[in-house]
């Protein structure tokens, strides 16, 4: 890998050189290195691009990470990751796309990951998009994932795109079965001409599952973000979405909230607030001797972090 | 140390025109001195310490800090002066935590050490209190507390409080006594502390009672508090 692509991969994964445990490294369209472990196998797929990663069943401890990294102006791909996940386990996997876009072309990274998690298994996945390069070519990032979440499970989600990505198209959808839970948590800033649309779509299918997704975003400049949730309540659960939106500058946020209660014991909860930096906040923080620029800045970096 | 000169500020008030809320207001504060302002509830009292803080600029007159004119001075060079501000309401802030705010109330990185010297003085323990963010998940007594440690880690020559003791439970005001004992005894420093509370005002060297925008009398608490204390209705100052 050369030095840019070194540099992404320390973006979108903390990567300084080869992780422990199994891994993936795509880069430019090819795997570029990969290794597994005793529980975990990854297997390239014969039918379309991408990969299917196997983890048995009892897997404790155990991390996987699968980055992908974009040098090359105008290169398009279409990727598909599968995760079979046994039940018992107790793993880490850090996904995430680096995208470095110094030509004209646009640049294009969708990727399509697919979880099917066993019972009582615990699964931490963590996502990060970033963006580089001062070509006219756009960065252009559109992740699906798919969570098919097993009883008793849980699945936390982190995604995390906060610089350099021109648009992004970002949908979740989860089913929950009995006592399964699912956390999400998105930070996500835009700028310039950005534009950035997430969309979640949660069935809570099983007795007792449970959903908590927690939005935070800042847009900036001319950019314009999209957020949209949709939880369904099908048996006796709890759901709660939240979007924290800051607006600055010419920027747009839009919140599209829906619950739905298919059964009477669904206990659904959707919260949502946009607007600008509360000008006491920024008071505040001049009161300690920062300048109105500082202020703002630590404000932002904070509620991203 | 600050000294306000001829000090005006009113406010539009749609179709009667202008209202005054600080009306030529001249007062001295000397170094190392510990002024409670006091008075009925909208003689401008809060007014008059956003004004010395730069929240509010004057409609007319000048504020002089140590000799220099910080009248058109942002609220940012006045805290970098020496001036620092406790709020009446403490802000909220996602995503920013306890220690984070100590550390840019210090001006340094606050390690947890220091952190907990600031925390107990206000009956706070850090170990609980420095990783939360500063947000509603932390009570209105809670946040008033960590917002008078942020002042005792600025640790500056002039510190201005907005009534202090607004929100805070009588455990905590027994404590808050003694904060503004120590800070008093402990430095050079002056403080401004706009109060209702006779506890408060009894600790003080100095009292000031505003009203109807101007200073109604000023003097040593002594001379002033058993005065106050007969009650609104026989006190002299409240009815001139």
């Amino acid at each position: 890998m050369d030095d840019i692509q070194k540099m992404l991969l320390e973006q979108v994964a903390d990567l300084h050189e080869v992780p422990a445990g199994a891994y993936n490294i795509r880069a430019n369209g090819v795997s570029a290195a990969r290794a597994t472990t005793a529980n975990i196998d990854i297997v390239t797929k014969e039918d379309k691009q991408g990969i299917d990663i196997v983890i048995k069943p009892g897997t404790k401890k155990e991390s996987v990470h699968i980055p992908v990294v974009l040098s090359q102006s105008g290169l398009t791909e279409m990727v598909y990751n599968d995760f079979y996940i046994g039940d018992d386990c107790d793993i880490t996997i850090v996904a995430g796309c680096g995208i470095h876009n110094s030509g004209d072309e646009a640049s294009k990274h969708d990727g399509i990951h697919s979880f099917f998690i066993g019972k009582n298994s615990h699964v931490k996945y963590v996502e990060k998009h970033y963006g580089s390069g001062d070509g006219k070519g756009e960065r252009i990032m559109n992740p699906e994932t798919i969570i098919e979440m097993g009883e008793n499970s849980y699945f936390e989600l982190e995604t995390v795109q906060i610089k350099g990505v021109d648009s992004t198209d970002r949908s979740t959808k989860a089913t929950l079965a009995d006592g399964a839970k699912l956390v999400v948590s998105e930070k996500l800033m835009t700028h310039g001409t950005q534009t950035a649309k997430t969309a979640f779509t949660v069935d809570l299918n099983g007795e007792g599952s449970s959903a908590n997704i927690v939005s935070r975003s800042v847009a900036r400049d001319d950019s314009y973000q999209l957020f949209l949730s949709k939880i369904n309540g099908n048996n006796r659960c709890a759901g709660h979405s939240e979007c924290d939106g800051i607006i600055m500058d010419n920027a747009k946020i839009s919140a599209i909230p829906e619950i739905t209660a298919n059964c009477l014991d669904a206990e659904l909860i959707h919260e949502a607030a946009i607007g600008k930096i509360a000008g006491e906040q920024i008071t505040k923080l001049m009161t300690l001797g920062l300048t109105e620029e500082e202020a703002e800045s630590h404000i932002v970096n904070g509620f991203l972090k | 140390m600050l000294e306000l000169k001829n000090l005006c500020f009113q406010v539009e008030n749609g179709d009667l025109g202008h209202k005054e809320i600080i009306k030529n207001i001249n007062l001295t504060f000397d170094d190392h001195t510990f002024v409670a302002i006091t008075g009925p509830n909208g003689g401008g009292k809060s007014t008059l310490a956003k004004l010395i803080m730069g929240i509010e600029q004057p409609t007319s007159g000048q504020i002089l800090f140590n000799g220099t004119d910080i009248t058109n001075m942002s609220i940012s060079e006045r805290a970098k002066l020496g001036i620092s501000f406790a709020f009446q309401q403490p802000v909220r802030f996602k995503g920013i935590k306890v220690l984070d705010l100590l550390s840019l109330a210090a001006g340094d990185k606050t390690n947890f050490s220091s952190a907990c010297e600031y925390l107990s003085k206000v009956g706070l323990c850090a170990r609980d209190y420095i990783r939360r963010d500063v947000d509603g998940s932390l009570s209105g007594g809670e946040l008033k507390r960590i917002e008078i440690a942020t002042i005792i880690a600025r640790n500056t020559p002039l510190a201005v409080f907005d009534e202090p003791e607004a929100g805070i439970d009588l455990w905590s005001f027994n404590n808050l006594i003694k904060v503004f004992e120590e800070m008093h005894r402990s430095s050079d420093n002056s403080l401004i502390i706009i109060s209702h509370q006779e506890r408060i005002l009894n600790i003080a060297d100095e009292i000031v009672v505003l009203a109807e925008g101007t200073v109604k009398a000023r003097g040593r608490k002594d001379e002033i508090l058993p005065e106050l204390l007969k009650g609104t209705e026989g006190c002299k100052f409240y009815q001139e």
